[in-house]
């Protein structure tokens, strides 16, 4: 059993950091969620607010070092240029059925010399790399809130919905990058 | 929508008694109105980023030169000076409002408007009309 130092990294930038983001970000919701009038003693709040304030920061710490291992580390790996040859941009990929030392998950994917896979990068990757950036900027943000304001959310009901909108909204960027970060491993994995 | 703070504008313990018990600090609003607006202003200018380096070559290039040979493409400006304007424009407006109290509806929906357009920006089927 061993794993390459590229699936090394594919590990802590996808499965590591992303289901540390993913626990984080249940029990944070699920803190947030609860902070209501009358639901919690003071003593309660105090415990509560401490695993919360946790939670949040780990949930952003989670998503920066997703996206900056994504970006800096993997991402080149998967779109370097090593199919061209002369004329033909995908001539390395000829006969492939997945990438390999001639052809990079990017070249496989655009070539479709596998069936019908250029939308993959088109569409999928092209979103996930981009929006993803959306999720550490909004984890932050809310961890500031929730920090700052601690406690005093509980009364007041309509900035905690608006922290809560921008908790999720950070989930649901990593959402994105997550999901087709899984299936573009699993079409044209980083080799 | 932006005043100086003042004290007591919320009655915090009146609507959670349990809060009575914390003896917590008053804070201004400020603050957290420049945590709402400057997120959006980054994701707005990582969306502006995005569809732009499809419409602009030199946008493009630009965005270029942040990957230090790294390899990573014109992503790499796209998320840096999307990060670096979102830092800087947070500091300015906590600088600004740190002792003021803004209305956080309206920041919080200024935040949202620009974060969704950004969001727009970034999704391929909207940026692909602009290639050519």
């Amino acid at each position: 059993m061993e794993l390459s130092s590229r699936e090394v990294w594919t590990v802590i930038h996808g499965l590591v950091l992303g289901t540390l983001f993913l626990l984080a970000f249940a029990g944070g919701l699920a803190g947030l969620w609860s902070l209501k009038p009358g639901l919690m003693t003071t003593a309660g709040i105090k415990e509560r607010m401490g695993r919360l304030y946790v939670g949040v920061w780990v949930m952003a710490a989670a998503a920066w070092g997703a996206v900056i291992t994504g970006t800096w580390i993997v991402y080149p790996w998967y779109r370097v240029n090593l199919s061209t040859v002369g004329e033909d941009a995908y001539a390395g990929c000829a006969n492939a059925i997945l990438p390999n030392a001639t052809c990079s998950p990017r070249d496989f994917l655009k070539s479709d010399v596998s069936g019908a896979t250029s939308e993959w990068h088109a569409f999928g990757m092209e979103w996930k790399e981009h929006v993803t950036w959306a999720a550490p900027i909004l984890a932050t943000a809310a961890a500031f809130l929730v920090v700052y304001y601690g406690p005093r959310l509980i009364a007041r009901p309509w900035l905690r919905a608006a922290v809560i909108v921008m908790f999720v909204g950070a989930f649901a960027a990593a959402v994105v990058g997550g999901a087709f970060g899984a299936f573009l491993n699993k079409v044209a994995p980083i080799v | 929508m932006i005043t100086d703070f003042k004290p007591g504008m919320y009655d915090d313990v009146g609507v959670a008694p349990e809060l009575a018990g914390l003896d917590l600090a008053e804070k201004p609003d400020g603050p957290a109105a420049a945590a709402m607006i400057s997120a959006g202003i980054g994701i707005l200018f990582l969306g502006i980023f995005t569809t732009g380096a499809v419409i602009s070559s030199g946008l493009k290039s630009f965005l270029l030169w942040w990957e230090w040979g790294q390899g990573v493409g014109p992503l790499a400006g796209k998320a840096t000076v999307a990060t670096i304007i979102w830092l800087v424009s947070w500091l300015v407006l906590w600088l600004l409002w740190r002792n003021k109290d803004v209305v956080l509806k309206t920041a919080f929906y200024i935040g949202l408007g620009m974060g969704l357009v950004g969001a727009l920006f970034t999704f391929p089927l909207f940026f692909d009309i602009f290639h050519t």
